[in-house]
């Protein structure tokens, strides 16, 4: 018997309408856990990199991880795995919800569908039964609405249903995969589903998850949820609000965003209004948001509150979490009144919220800088709200300049030239950022958004305080009951840690200090994208209920594995790798790591090179970010280290590699 | 009626809808702690326990599996409270064949709230532990009820019920049927 997982995916061709139900090998999951790391292997061993994103040899991936549809509280999380059109990486996206619980009690670890069908279709997954159904009837409906037409035909009100909308249709560069209050929206994932012609994927599962030492577990989970209330009675002093206790940022609970609306930049991530929130401000958005905000709302099997459902007078009723409530707001210099109600049919349309009004404001600011022209509008209204609502309607549809703003911004402005360039200042790998600039470099960061494998900064960030503690009673008081540090080290590099003086940002701290603090920081998430975790009680917070010396016990009486701290960390180095080798497959290299240029006023060049130097040796990478071979086979990725020398990625040529693994094997 | 009274706990669970947020943690609970081996095997659709959940309308209702029916109303119920509208017989705890709500997924047996029995006894119903947003609440009180004469035998609650559900002719000429062949048998 398997346990924590069921043991099967299932395969879908859209070509040809094959689906099979295909027995996985229980050692990947002993190398890779699930979710992030075995969809890593599937996508290294079956899709080459020439591949183009909305090719139909491309696969999606839908993986619930290993833990989810245990009793393990927040585990709950799909990780969605493809090449993305905007980067041309790896293209990965988590939802959390009720989607991949469902998956996995329909009997299946991951739905991996290939292929591209030559009418709209979605796909019905009830138990053994799996149907690709048509879906011409819900071509140019909203996601949510799609997922209400399809529960209602089918007659099954509890089915958990995917979808995309017009964005995700249209091959947005930046649609998301929507799903209740969730949805899998970074790096363009919804364009791969809408190249497949795949609109929704719906699901109702009534089998067993089995886990291996159940009474183990089960007091496990007990602490873990004693934990959370403990721990949600003794919010972090000294942070902003939406960082001191656990879950994402409490976006749809906290109303003071002086933190927010005063440091993020507004418009195309340009103007910082350092006396933004003024009590006036505060009475007014107070008002906004309890007049929308219905319910605070969970994911599935996880007690904290971190969405809500907004019903704007005049406007359907919508799920929103985390901050999407003011990334609209901010690009339009608007209030936040208009930033629920555009964020309602952002949704519907299926769009990134990070992405997409970012490349609202740019395309605003070109036209403003007259490098686009009134032509290129014409028929927008005046004024600021209504511009919005228009070229979010123009993209969507890719309708005119919307179709050129659909890339996102760095592909559009390589599409419009006339120094457009200029205007597409804020992404790492082609791929839209926070809209945050900052004075002082700060290291970890700088580590952290240059190697990221994502390109996002919430995805690799947490555990460590993101800036230091101004007195010593502070620090000493917060690392009093820091439990969840790897190593007692980190304690001391917070305590020395000060906002002002040698002992400060950009040197402190030191080099050294940083490799550790950032591949703590990223362990933790890998651990979460192959188990399913949400990151709200795992890598992000300060003090999270799971950490590196629980893991391995919740893991082991889950699955059956034998795992140790050792072990855990083994296979998450292997997940890390595996998933950097299929980027440096892809091309890349150490030029495409680094940060916007104006992310700091006060940069270092010769810090930040002997930084990445640093990173990429404590992580077992050459000079240009590539694995070694001593890495790779080290992890048991022998096939990546020959591949990359058949390719020219590592140095040596097939002779040398053959006669090195002879070497080898003669010692072993 | 002898007129004895007689004191009895009365056990109950509070559901505060308001306060749900519809994380099912009930469910997967309710699932594992009634599983062999105990928490060994997760699923909702086994669990004594369903949220009916439809966040965009509002709708958040804990609903506990009661008694089972073999035959579904006459009639339909639908409420609609505080402008929410609830579905036909939202509130109902049936195992009732009208609806796939709490029958054991693969034998279709009913299943019904327990409230956790077990030796030693837990201190509260395994849901009510989990929801620490508290909108489940186990509560206990004490009732004085008159004591019953004779001891209700299960025999005749499965007579009666069958009585109701056939009419009282057809029950009455079945038993005595059947009282025909034991005698013959005899």
């Amino acid at each position: 018997m398997r346990f924590a997982e069921t043991g099967f995916n299932l395969e879908v061709d859209l070509s040809t309408g094959n689906v099979e139900r295909v027995e996985t090998d229980p050692r990947l999951t002993a190398l890779h856990l699930g979710g992030l790391g075995t969809n890593a292997r599937i996508l290294w061993d079956r899709v080459p990199p020439e591949t183009d994103p909305y090719s139909p040899d491309n696969l999606v991936i839908f993986a619930p991880g290993l833990l989810v549809g245990t009793p393990a509280p927040g585990a709950n999380r799909t990780i969605v795995s493809t090449f993305s059109p905007q980067t041309r990486f790896l293209g990965y996206s988590m939802m959390g919800g009720f989607w991949g619980p469902e998956l996995k009690h329909a009997g299946y670890d991951k739905l991996i569908v290939r292929g591209r069908s030559p009418k709209p279709v979605y796909l019905w997954i009830r138990d053994d039964r799996v149907e690709i159904r048509d879906a011409t009837h819900l071509s140019g409906l909203g996601a949510g609405e799609t997922a209400d037409r399809i529960r209602a035909e089918l007659g099954e009100p509890r089915a958990q249903v995917a979808a995309i909308g017009l964005a995700g249709e249209n091959r947005v560069f930046f649609a998301s995969i929507e799903h209740g209050r969730s949805s899998a929206s970074r790096l363009g994932l919804g364009g791969v589903m809408g190249s497949k012609g795949l609109k929704a994927v719906a699901v109702r599962g009534t089998k067993d998850v089995n886990v291996a030492r159940p009474a183990e577990l089960f007091q496990h989970c007990q602490e873990v949820l004693r934990y959370i209330v403990v721990r949600d009675a003794k919010p972090v002093p000294g942070v902003m609000p939406i960082l001191a206790g656990l879950g994402s940022p409490q976006e749809m609970k906290i109303v003071d965003e002086k933190w927010h609306t005063e440091n993020f930049m507004w418009g195309n991530a340009r103007t910082r209004r350092k006396d933004f929130w003024t009590p006036e401000i505060e009475e007014q958005w107070r008002g906004t948001q309890e007049q929308v905000r219905k319910r605070l709302i969970s994911c599935y099997n996880c007690p904290m509150k971190c969405g809500a459902t907004i019903s704007v007078p005049g406007v359907s009723t919508y799920m929103m979490k985390c901050f999407s409530k003011l990334t609209y707001t901010m690009a339009a210099y608007s209030d936040l009144d208009f930033g629920f109600r555009i964020a309602q049919r952002a949704t519907e349309y299926g769009v990134d919220a990070f992405s997409a009004p970012q490349v609202m404001a740019f395309a605003l600011e070109l036209l403003e800088a007259g490098i686009l022209t009134e032509a290129d509008f014409a028929g927008m209204p005046p004024d600021t709200e209504g511009r919005f609502f228009w070229l979010l309607d123009r993209i969507v549809r890719r309708e005119g300049i919307g179709d050129v703003l659909a890339d996102g911004t760095y592909w559009a402005a390589e599409r419009i030239g006339k120094g457009a360039q200029e205007y597409a200042h804020n992404n790492i790998k082609k791929h839209e950022q926070l809209p945050l600039k900052l004075g002082m470099l700060n290291p970890v960061y700088f580590l952290m958004y240059c190697t990221g494998e994502k390109a996002n900064i919430t995805q690799i960030e947490g555990q460590f305080p993101q800036a230091p503690f101004p007195t010593m009673e502070e620090r000493l008081d917060f690392v009093k009951d820091w439990i969840q540090v790897p190593d007692e080290k980190f304690k001391q590099y917070l305590l020395d840690w000060e906002p002002r003086g040698e002992r400060s940002n950009p040197y402190y701290p030191t080099v050294e200090m940083c490799c550790d603090i950032v591949d703590w920081q990223e362990m933790m998430h890998y651990i979460d994208d192959a188990v399913g975790m949400c990151a709200g009680l795992g890598s992000f917070p300060l003090k999270p209920p799971y950490h590196i010396h629980n893991w391995p016990a919740i893991l082991s009486a889950a699955s059956g594995l034998d795992l140790d701290e050792e072990g855990l960390k083994t296979i998450t180095r292997r997940n890390r790798n595996l998933v950097r080798a299929l980027n440096n497959r892809r091309g890349l290299t150490r030029a495409d790591e680094r940060p916007p240029d104006d992310h700091w006023k006060r940069r270092f060049p010769e810090l930040e090179q002997k930084l990445l130097d640093a990173y990429y040796a404590y992580k077992g990478w050459n000079e240009n970010g590539i694995p070694t071979e001593a890495t790779l086979r080290a992890l048991g990725l022998d096939d990546v280290a020959e591949d990359f020398r058949r390719r020219g990625i590592l140095p040596g040529g097939t002779a040398d590699a053959a006669a090195k693994t002879t070497a080898d094997g003669g010692k072993a | 009626m002898s007129g004895q009274k007689k004191k009895r706990i009365v056990k109950t669970i509070h559901v505060n809808v308001d306060k749900c947020n519809g994380c099912r943690a009930c469910e997967v609970v309710c699932s594992a702690f009634h599983a062999t081996p105990k928490y060994g095997t997760v699923n909702p659709e086994r669990s004594r326990i369903r949220v009916i959940r439809e966040p965009l309308r509002d709708v958040f209702l804990p609903v506990y599996a009661g008694e089972y029916t073999a035959a579904e109303c006459a009639g339909r119920d639908r409420y609609t409270i505080d402008g929410r509208s609830y579905d036909e017989c939202a509130f109902c705890r049936a195992a009732c064949p009208s609806r796939d709500l709490f029958h054991e997924p693969d034998s279709g047996l009913p299943l019904k709230c327990d409230l956790c029995e077990s030796d030693p006894p837990l201190e509260k119903p395994m849901c009510v532990q989990w929801c620490i947003n508290e909108a489940l609440i186990y509560e206990e009180r004490e009732e004085w009820v008159e004591e019953e004469e004779e001891p209700v035998e299960e025999l005749d609650v499965g007579l009666a019920s069958l009585r109701t559900r056939f009419g009282r002719e057809r029950f009455e000429d079945a038993v005595a049927r059947l009282a025909r062949k034991a005698e013959k048998k005899a």
